[in-house]
């Protein structure tokens, strides 16, 4: 039920300060409440720049409620409706792998046991022993071009499969930082995986 | 559920509640397409619902319960796994039991909106939401009680009351409550001898449908501590004793001492028939020294809207200003309160406060504290002056403890000046309001329970001034200050503060076992009914005084309560009709007799330091112990 309130005190530091104010300041007086999303993903953030762990604890909630005006009840519903929002401490790295039609029929199913292997994890919703990983199903991403989806934080790795999975989730454990993102076969966006299909010149040769 | 079918719509099931109306419209409730449309949602309603109704406390009078029975499959066709939830503690009054909860959220908007301390939510989504505080809490309202009445299902049921009774089982009594002086409906539910619950009636005018958490939960408090029977105090102790005895003694201790020196101090829950019964027998015996204002609160209360709501509380809508001079009306009237705020939502409206700040449910601008923003408003210098004066229908709350002070009269002099200044007195509105918390007070006031003439006041009667004091279930007066060698008679129903101190105890009835009028803050004339008998040897209190009186050769004229309220209502009219209530103009010319100048400028403090415990009844409740326990621990902990 309740959040795990391992952090008493929350303040927004200067950084967060300045985005509360732009954010705030894109409704109009009165209305601010409307600006709750974004202060809890910049709260969030602080949270994962100081301390490494991206998540929204209580006493965020409640600072956010303050600043905005309104009970601490409509910010925790916020929080609590939107999976984006972490109201548990994740790993360093929140691996969120799509299980949606889509990708399941491109093998989201290889990804989630490579996820389970390389980090160790049970089962969703759980964080590896070593506390760098945290295993959260989510719905589609919105990148069925690309299927198979896993989001690592903010970033989405796309056209996956269990062997570069195995290789991305090993350098990540050995303290290497995150790949580019996109497409790990170098898909260029979401362009056809062979030749160009479409829009060709008119001698049906492609360029 | 409330699927209908609509002529000249698309053939499919309409939805009632979210169907604007227009004209020529024709609506079938009952066709063959409304039955299967409601027997589908009756079916995902209930995938997710436990069928724990055999342990359910909302069994019996539960709406899905009811539309199951109409609409409901006789079989499931579901074998998934059911969702349940962690049962929460929302504090001592409500038993949340969330697995069974339906989702229809009634609960949030109650305490978001008309109880106005939005800690209730949805949280999460989808197939996981939970209606709930996220953190663990106990719900702060004093209206909390009433998302019980709200909740459709068996999710939010009374905590005090779980697993005590079936609905089919009760005793339904129309009644009116006494613990505080709105004078709320209610229906009282009792078996056998027990009262087990309250609830409230709609009443628009007074409580609309809602009731305080104090009025609805003490009644475990009324089969605690009771005086069951006569006792009598002989070498310093208590004893039980029969009427005879009691009549004797009493007979012969009144009749040995001069009239002068008898007193008669009236409680905060008597009913009109006991105080009138007892008037007319000091009147018999010769003394003046009558008083209902047991807080020794002296003010001219010659003018019947010299101390009434005047606005009446059905015009709280009406008014676009509000001041409130010493009064937590959060405390004292709860409800009351509730109708403020619904004002304030409406929009247009201000509120101002003169007293100690305190956590109302709307935004309210502090005038000050003492009584120099009184004399900064009549002098036109505050800030508030503007608003009062650029307002329509302005009121005055002026809270009664305020009555109670030294300066008590100069205050409501005051107050009424302001009243006169800022145009609340006029043909059409009169926006002079006390807001009594004392449920008697009015109706005493209303048949001259004060001191007749030379007669003493409750602070004269204490400290000696007396001989022989009746104390009438008073028991919120310095019961201390009384004096050593005073003989005291208390009539009452609970062994409070003032049987304790009493030589003779006179058991008399609680406001749930005896048929009385009671008139509220508004002048509202009002009448409780008898639900259950009361304990033991206990008699109706107008009958004690009446049997008391022949006893000592006084007889009152008067055998029956039918006669008794006739003769109430020959001599005062206001009795005359069945829920006889007059709304005031304000163009009376007469002010309340006081001298202004005499205000002390001391802090206005609201009477009630905590809501749960301010009564006999209520300071019997371990429910309501629990409350104080749960919200206010510092008197909690002063109390062990």
């Amino acid at each position: 039920m309740s959040a795990q309130v391992e952090v008493q005190t929350f303040s927004f530091d200067s950084i967060s300060q300045e985005a509360v104010a732009k954010a705030v300041a894109l409704y109009p007086p009165g209305k601010q409440m409307s600006a709750v999303k974004a202060l809890l993903d910049i709260a969030q953030r602080q949270m994962a720049r100081l301390t490494g762990v991206a998540w929204v604890p209580q006493a965020a909630m409640d600072a956010i409620a303050r600043h905005l005006g309104v009970a601490p009840i409509r910010v925790y519903e916020n929080a609590t409706f939107y999976t984006m929002f972490n109201t548990k401490p994740v790993g360093k790295y929140h691996l969120q792998v799509c299980t949606t039609t889509p990708c399941w029929l491109r093998g989201s199913d290889d990804i989630v046991n490579a996820c389970r292997s390389a980090t160790g994890i049970a089962s969703f919703g759980q964080t590896s022993e070593d506390g760098l990983f945290t295993l959260t199903e989510v719905e589609c991403l919105g990148a069925c071009v690309n299927a198979p989806i896993l989001q690592i934080n903010d970033d989405y790795y796309e056209d996956l499969d269990a062997v570069r999975i195995e290789k991305l989730l090993d350098g990540l454990k050995t303290g290497g930082a995150l790949p580019p993102a996109g497409s790990t076969i170098g898909r260029q966006t979401s362009a056809p995986i062979a030749n160009q299909t479409t829009l060709l010149p008119a001698n049906g040769q492609a360029e | 559920m409330c699927l209908v079918e609509i002529e000249k719509m698309p053939p499919r099931p309409q939805v009632a509640c979210g169907m604007p109306v227009s004209d020529g419209m024709v609506v079938h409730t009952d066709t063959e397409m409304v039955r299967k449309g409601r027997r589908g949602v009756m079916e995902f309603l209930l995938i997710n619902h436990p069928l724990d109704c055999p342990i359910c406390d909302q069994g019996g009078e539960c709406d899905l319960q009811d539309e199951a029975v109409s609409y409901g499959r006789d079989y499931s066709r579901y074998d998934e796994a059911k969702r349940a939830v962690a049962q929460p503690d929302w504090g001592p009054l409500v038993k949340a039991t969330m697995t069974r909860c339906i989702h229809c959220t009634r609960c949030v908007r109650f305490t978001a909106e008309v109880a106005g301390v939005a800690e209730l939510g949805a949280t999460f989504r989808g197939e996981s939401t939970q209606i709930g505080t996220y953190v663990q809490k106990a719900l702060s309202s004093e209206l909390s009680g009433n998302i019980i009445d709200l909740c459709p299902v068996g999710a939010l049921t009374s905590k005090p009351y779980a697993f005590t009774a079936r609905p089919w089982e009760l005793r339904k009594t129309d009644s009116i409550d006494v613990l505080d002086a709105v004078g709320a409906n209610i229906r009282v539910d009792a078996r056998g001898a027990e009262v087990l619950r309250i609830l409230p009636r709609i009443n628009d005018e007074v409580n609309e449908e809602w009731l305080g958490d104090k009025s609805r939960f003490s009644v475990d408090g009324l089969k605690r501590r009771r005086l069951d029977r006569p006792w009598l105090r002989e070498n310093g102790k208590l004893r039980p004793a029969s009427w005879d005895e009691v009549f004797e003694v009493i007979t012969a201790r009144m009749k040995s001492v001069a009239p002068g020196r008898l007193g008669a101090i009236a409680g905060d829950q008597c009913d009109v028939e006991s105080l009138l019964a007892l008037k007319q027998f000091f009147t018999a015996l010769g003394s003046p020294n009558i008083d209902c204002r047991q807080d020794g609160a002296v003010f001219d209360s010659s003018c019947r809207s010299f101390y009434l709501f005047n606005s009446t509380i059905a015009g709280i809508d009406e008014a676009d200003a509000l001041l409130i001079i010493g009064s937590n009306p959060r405390h004292e009237a709860p409800v009351l309160n509730a109708r403020i705020r619904k004002r304030w939502l409406a929009g247009g409206f201000t509120a101002g406060l003169i007293g100690m700040p305190n956590q109302l449910t709307y935004p309210v601008e502090q005038v000050g504290a003492g009584s120099g923003a009184i004399k900064a408003l009549l002098e036109g210098t505050a800030p508030f002056a503007n608003i009062l004066a650029a307002a329509k229908k302005p009121v005055i709350i002026l809270g009664a403890g305020m009555l109670a002070r030294p300066d008590g009269a100069a205050i409501h002099s005051a107050a009424w000046q302001l009243a006169l200044k800022y145009n609340m007195l006029n043909a059409e509105w009169h926006g002079f309001n006390v807001l009594h918390h004392a449920a008697a007070r009015v109706g005493a006031l209303d048949i001259g329970f004060v001191p007749g003439e030379a007669g003493k006041a409750t602070v004269q009667m204490l400290s000696g001034g007396v001989d022989v004091l009746w104390l009438q279930a008073a028991d919120e007066l310095d019961i201390a200050a009384i004096g050593k060698e005073t003989f005291v008679i208390y009539q009452g129903h609970h062994g409070d503060a003032g049987a304790a101190r009493a030589d003779v105890i006179l058991p008399g009835c609680a406001y749930t076992e005896k048929d009385g009028t009671y008139v509220n803050t508004e002048g509202r004339v009002q009448y409780s009914a008898m639900a259950v008998k009361p304990p033991g040897d206990a008699r109706e209190d107008w009958r004690i005084i009446r049997a008391l009186s022949a006893y000592m050769g006084y007889a009152l004229p008067y055998d029956t309560l039918s006669e008794l309220r006739a003769h109430l209502a020959v001599l005062y009219p206001i009795f005359s009709v069945e829920n006889g209530f007059h709304r005031f103009a304000g163009t009376s010319i007469t002010a309340p007799a006081g001298d202004m100048t005499a205000m002390d400028d001391a802090p206005l403090t609201a009477v009630f330091p905590n809501y749960y415990q301010t009564d006999s009844i209520s300071r019997a409740s371990p429910t309501m112990a629990a409350c104080i326990a749960a919200h206010v621990p510092a008197a909690a902990e002063a109390a062990e």
